[in-house]
């Protein structure tokens, strides 16, 4: 069954409900049931799948269209707000778009990962404005005593041509409010080239806001005699609290409160200890921690260094196999009689987040009800972690959500939530705002996990890809992997070639690792795509050309563990298009400068990528890139479409080339701030161009897909430069 | 100890100690959340303010050593006319994502097109080199200022 199929085969369990605005108008609430295949496998959904939409139109036309999910810069706020406005046919200069508090029992399920906003809400979020659109027709029609079907609708008005009278939605809002609502399954919609806002630009709803300085972000909120608080925690990860001597700390200028706090002892599921340190300003309290003396525990980190992981991973290679994961086919066999074999290692670091707005979130404790105002990606996950934490109720928690200032994953975890929920708990009636340092921020992520990789190939007499073996060493507890350190086990050339072997060691980590922006794609398709590069070098072709050969006949290759199946044709489409938009043939003109490839298929979005790099005394320049994308039939926002993979394409770059790696000792993170772990700067900025392939499908998500190519794509172009294999990131070249 | 400083054109009183940073004077004394704290270590520009008009990391600057320096911040710069076409430049073509770092790179551009009327790429990248954008909008901040420099785009306009 199609995706369109599967929404519209449950669209009869779906409660629609009307009601009359406050003031006069129509409320439209929808509560909707999503199949479980629309959820994405990759960041695997907490609370129940069902999605809601709730849309009013006052009396004096304005449509407010309420915003359930969090807004951290994907443009969510805006793009899922067009899909309703346009099938209601108004104007989008008179919508207003309010952003939810969260409640699941009303808006269903609250998030922002794996790039899921746009396949989930496609479908419903139209159907919700389309339902509108029908009601205030339906009530126009009464009114004016004609069939329905002879009234249009456009900007926000109801016209009858036959009688050329006309009135706005406004007029007949609270009419339509007394109406049954339609079967949202037989609701019309629009077709695409009917749409008068989905596919053309939209400037982000905040975005006037945002740039006068208004306050918009969590870390703006102000409460009338909020506090301020800092959360020093142990040096090393999984460190415990054994004794705190505060007193002195106590005397700091303008500290009000200083409290140990006994959590839970697993940052990764709960509270890590700490002391917190409360003042009357930020820096106060920051101030004040050089004069906490805090005894830590911290034997539990020791030998989690990058050495000793460096070494075990030797180690767990050398020893061979590890577990299998993955078996098609006679891989040993084929590889011992292909008339060529090559084998290469691979390896990538732990890498942070670093949102631009630090981890923060304000709370106050008042008569046992805990109200709270987050950035968030998982608010309802954090509610959870609050009633587990810190027996909080759910319904004894008010939570409101607020713009962050990125996310990228890391506002999956809600460990700064329970955190100021622990602090404001200890000072009751006072609303207190927990910040983070950047430095506590760098030190205390949940990271990207490192990992290493033996790859072997066998290659035929014709350059063909006869068997292809990948060993991974990463993180976890022997049983599972630790969080966003799995594989993928339908990850290219699986499903392509028949004799294939994935295979899986792991190692114990004290540190708390989680999912970052296209989690397990932006390693695993490093790693991946460079060596299939080295395959494609040694098989007398390059990495497009073996690509398409791999692929074959256009057909849908199924994925193991409910994953979305793999589209040869239209892998295809973007790898044929990328090849063309860079002129992959022609090499560059200048002395020193190659040209890279790379494919992913990640977050349902078909992505292939060329860079042109030079490379000059050690160092790389990123000339140009060139993005070739299938997300389905119809870019939502393409202001905010471009805006994603631009900025995808430069964080991908940024971790190649920057020198971004977090390292330990004991447990304790190297790094600490911008100057030892930098981000991309503009002057390394490249030209980018981005080409839609447009497919019959339906829309996918732009958060996340268009990153993981553009780094093998930067290491392919530095071996096609200077004939130097990148296997190991982020990539430092010799100064001669 | 008591402060009286000039913001955005009028008279500030304050009673901080002087080495407190003007960020957390602005942020957390005065409510003047615009401008935002990001490394607290002039690393990412997100704290960028004018000072007697030249772009200054606010977290950077000691509250004890501004005197009677003319403190500009993000809430003032459309009372401008150069902040306000910066402005309506970056809603034209929507540079931002998340929007963190915005109020700190228009401070910084507002201060190199007002020494320099029409930046060449180099001069652009140079002056915004500290200004940090987690998410990558670059290419849309070299565009909105070109764009608010009145300067023709050489390869069209973003998006």
């Amino acid at each position: 069954m199609s995706h369109e199929a599967r929404v519209a085969a449950l669209d009869r369990r779906t409660v629609l409900k009307a009601s009359l605005l406050a003031g006069g108008g129509l409320a439209l609430d929808a509560l909707i049931p999503l199949p479980a295949k629309v959820l994405d496998t990759e960041t695997a959904s907490p609370v129940p799948a069902a999605l809601s939409a709730f849309v009013s139109v006052a009396a004096d036309g304005t449509v407010t269209i309420v915003s359930k999910n969090p807004e951290i810069g994907q443009g969510v706020k805006t793009s899922l707000s067009m899909m309703v406005a346009d099938e209601l046919d108004c104007d989008w200069s008179q919508v207003r778009i309010a952003q939810a508090e969260v409640d699941e029992k009303r808006y269903g399920e609250q998030s922002a990962g794996g790039s899921t906003a746009t396949p989930k809400n496609w479908l419903p979020m139209r159907q919700t404005g389309a339902a509108a659109r029908a009601m205030l027709v339906q009530a126009a029609a009464l009114r004016w005593q004609v069939d329905a079907r002879e009234l249009t609708t456009a900007k926000g008005r109801i016209f009858h041509r036959a009688t050329g009278r006309s009135l706005g939605y406004g007029e007949v809002a609270s009419a339509a409010a007394r109406l049954t609502p339609p079967d949202l399954s037989t609701v019309p919609l629009k077709e695409p080239a009917q749409f008068t806002i989905i596919g053309h630009p939209v400037v982000g709803i905040d975005s006037a806001r945002i740039l006068k300085g208004e306050p918009i972000f969590g870390v703006d909120t102000r409460l009338p005699g909020l506090l301020y608080a800092v959360y020093e925690v142990a040096p090393a990860h999984g460190g415990r609290l054994v004794k705190a001597d505060i007193e002195s700390a106590k005397l700091s200028l303008g500290v009000k409160h200083v409290v140990p706090i006994i959590g839970n002892g697993d940052a990764n599921t709960g509270l890590a200890d700490g002391v917190a340190i409360v003042a009357s300003n930020w820096w106060l309290a920051n101030q004040a921690r050089s004069r906490l003396r805090v005894d830590w525990d911290v034997s539990a980190a020791k030998d989690h260094s990058s050495s000793v992981y460096r070494a075990k991973a030797d180690a767990a290679i050398a020893a061979g196999a590890g577990t299998e994961l993955r078996l098609d086919g006679d891989p040993a066999a084929k590889l011992a009689s292909a008339p060529k074999r090559i084998s290469a290692r691979y390896d990538y670091p732990f890498i942070a987040h670093a949102p631009m707005e630090p981890q923060n979130c304000t709370a106050r404790y008042r008569d046992g009800r805990l109200e709270v105002w987050a950035p968030s990606q998982l608010p309802q996950q954090g509610l959870a972690t609050l009633h587990k934490t810190l027996g909080i109720a759910p319904d004894a928690v008010t939570l409101h959500l607020t713009r962050a200032g990125g996310g990228f994953g890391r506002r999956l975890m809600n460990d700064y939530m329970v955190q100021v929920a622990a602090i404001a708990k200890a000072v009751p009636g006072v609303p207190i705002q927990l910040v983070w340092s950047r430095e506590d921020d760098i030190r205390r992520d949940y990271f990207r996990p490192g990992g290493w990789h033996r790859f072997e190939a066998g290659i035929g007499t014709n350059g063909e890809l006869i068997a292809f073996t990948d060993h991974f060493v990463t993180f976890g507890d022997g049983k599972t992997p630790a969080r966003a350190a799995g594989f993928n086990p339908a990850m290219p050339p699986a499903g392509l070639i028949q004799h294939l072997k994935y295979s899986q060691s792991m190692m114990p980590t004290v540190v708390t690792t989680g999912p970052l922006r296209a989690p397990g794609s932006n390693a695993l398709c490093f790693a991946s795509q460079g060596f299939l590069d080295e395959v494609a070098v040694a098989a007398g072709t390059d990495l497009p050309r073996l690509m398409l050969a791999l692929l074959g006949e256009p057909r849908e290759v199924p994925a193991p563990d409910d994953r979305p199946a793999f589209d040869t044709g239209r892998a295809r489409g973007v790898i044929e298009k990328v090849m063309q938009t860079s002129s992959w043939t022609q090499k560059p003109a200048q002395p020193g400068r190659a040209k890279g490839f790379a494919f992913y298929f990640s977050h349902r979005g078909y992505f292939a990528e060329v860079v042109e790099a030079g490379v000059s005394g050690g160092e790389v320049t990123v000339h140009r890139v060139w993005v070739a994308a299938d997300v389905g039939s119809q870019i939502v926002n393409p202001l905010g479409a471009d805006n994603q993979v631009r900025g995808a394409v430069i964080d991908g770059l940024a971790q190649a080339l920057t020198g971004q790696a977090i390292e330990f000792i004991d447990g304790v993170v190297q790094q600490s701030n911008f100057d030892d772990f930098p981000l991309a700067r503009i002057p390394m900025t490249p030209e980018i161009e981005i080409a839609w392939v447009k497919s019959d499908k339906p829309p996918t998500g732009l958060g996340e897909p268009a990153l993981p190519p553009v780094i093998p794509a930067l290491t392919n172009a530095v071996f096609a430069a200077t004939g130097t294999r990148i296997r190991s990131l982020p990539i430092r070249l010799a100064s001669t | 100890m008591p402060y009286r400083l000039d913001i955005n054109g009028t008279i500030r009183k304050v009673d901080v100690p002087p080495d407190m940073p003007l960020l957390w004077v602005l942020r957390d004394e005065l409510g003047l959340v615009g401008t935002k704290f990001g490394c607290g270590k002039g690393l990412c520009g997100a704290c960028t303010v004018h000072v007697n008009g030249a772009a200054q990391r606010s977290c950077q600057l000691t509250v004890g050593s501004i005197g009677y320096a003319k403190i500009h911040t993000i809430e003032h710069i459309g009372e401008t006319a150069l902040g306000a076409r910066l402005q309506q430049a970056w809603l034209e073509i929507d540079v931002m994502q998340c929007g963190y770092c915005q109020a700190g790179q228009i401070m910084s551009a507002c201060a190199l097109l007002a020494q320099t009327a029409q930046p060449s790429t180099a001069q652009i990248n140079s002056a915004m080199a500290g200004n940090l954008c987690r998410c990558g909008c670059y290419n849309r901040i070299r565009s909105a200022i070109r764009i608010a420099a009145g300067i023709e785009e050489e390869t069209g306009r973003v998006a």
